[in-house]
């Protein structure tokens, strides 16, 4: 183990995120696009892409200045480098993928106020290399993609009866409409985190035992 | 070095290599959004007036306040329909409608939302053809209504998106103000007249010149 712990340490960056620090359901953070954005499939999908892409970049560029940033001016520098990205997105989509742009409307000026990424700057970024903050750039921004993806399934499900736009429950269903109105976010955030917290308390007790 | 030239040094330079960064994308950007808007609207316009072959703008003010139409023309360069941008408060922010308007004045063809930012999921879905679709063929004048849970009844009604009234009701206020302001500014029978004296002077339209 000891011989190739540089990958494992960086393979143990990526997986992080996807459970043990899977953003809206374990850190909860990010929870205003969770609940915001995730009342389709596509919706949130498009939202967990977009946050990745700025995500990774974050890292990147906070991770290779962490040296030359005052501590006491690191915050506002961090704000001023993730809205520089969101911005560059916002900008490359408007005018390379105008339909992408149309469709994601006004999500992608959101991630600036998006709490992960100043998140993972302070908790990771600042203290890390450059590779490592790539490995867990991915590794967040990808858990968190899932997440929004979870959210979306169980609400485009419950309250259109589609997945994708694809009908799934037949006419006999009565779309509840609830779940796709913000109350229904709630119920559907608070379900997924109790049901996170049971599996994984259930797994903690097992190693326990033995 | 002191640690505020150090605070210092670091906010003006990121403030300014990221003020330069945006600058350049943004001179290579915005040309290509212009681009891309432009476009967006010639094709609102076709689809609005699926039988125009080409269209010319139309300006005129009135009331201090400039209202814009766009008439479709025909290959044979009769006017097929004029289409014009109805904007107004949705349940967040604008809704931008493209309004295409029969010369009969009283059917509309077809609209195209634009713009919008509503609630994704619910407000936006009027910009789905399934809602857009509802306004074709339906009575403008005196004007249009919005049904909730039903099938429209009436030839001016249209059934509102269920959990989104406020958006749908945006959308039927926007296209009943941006009528009324049209048909105020280019009454019938002077847009009939317009048509006779504008068409052989037009720049707008390459058709014109021919027609001329």
């Amino acid at each position: 183990m000891a011989d190739n712990g540089n990958n494992v340490s960086l393979w143990r960056e990526f997986k992080k995120g996807l459970w043990q620090e899977i953003p809206p359901f374990r850190l909860v953070l990010g929870t205003c696009p969770t609940l915001a954005v995730t009342n389709s499939v596509k919706n949130g999908v498009a939202m967990g892409l977009a946050t990745l892409f700025v995500l990774f970049w974050s890292n990147i560029i906070i991770s290779a200045v962490r040296k030359t940033i005052s501590p006491q001016v690191r915050i506002a520098a961090y704000v001023v480098i993730i809205a520089l990205l969101v911005t560059i997105a916002d900008m490359f989509l408007a005018a390379v993928f105008p339909a992408i742009s149309k469709a994601l409307g006004p999500y992608v000026p959101l991630i600036v106020v998006n709490c992960i990424l100043l998140g993972r700057a302070e908790a990771f970024a600042q203290k890390n290399p450059v590779i490592p903050s790539i490995f867990d750039a991915l590794g967040i921004g990808l858990g968190f993609t899932m997440s929004l993806a979870t959210m979306g399934s169980i609400r485009e499900l419950l309250g259109f009866g589609s997945i994708l736009n694809f009908k799934i429950l037949g006419n006999w269903f009565e779309p509840w409409i609830v779940m796709i109105l913000p109350a229904g976010a709630f119920m559907v955030f608070g379900g997924l985190i109790a049901l996170i917290n049971y599996i994984s308390s259930r797994k903690q007790g097992g190693e326990n035992l033995v | 070095m002191n640690n505020v030239t150090k605070m210092f040094l670091n906010l003006v330079v990121i403030g300014a290599v990221s003020g330069a960064i945006l600058a350049a994308i943004y001179h290579v950007a915005d040309p290509m959004i212009q681009a891309n808007k432009e476009k967006e609207l010639k094709e609102a316009i076709f689809v609005v007036l699926p039988d125009a072959k080409d269209y010319k703008v139309i300006k005129k003010t009135v009331d201090k306040e400039e209202v814009t139409i766009f008439e479709g023309i025909d290959a044979a360069l009769a006017p097929v329909g004029i289409a014009f941008k109805a904007d107004g408060g949705g349940f967040q922010g604008n809704v931008g409608v493209m309004v295409g308007l029969n010369m009969d004045y009283l059917h509309l063809k077809g609209i195209r939302i634009l713009d919008q930012v509503e609630t994704p999921g619910l407000g936006n879905r009027i910009s789905e053809p399934a809602f857009e679709g509802q306004f074709k063929g339906i009575e403008a004048t005196p004007r249009v209504e919005y049904i909730k849970n039903r099938k429209p009844e009436k030839p001016n009604q249209i059934q509102a998106i269920t959990g989104a009234t406020i958006s749908s009701n945006a959308v039927v206020t926007n296209i009943n103000n941006a009528v009324a302001k049209v048909l105020k500014a280019f009454p019938k029978e002077e847009v009939e007249r317009m048509e006779k004296e504008i068409r052989p002077a037009s720049k707008e339209s390459k058709e014109a010149k021919h027609g001329g």
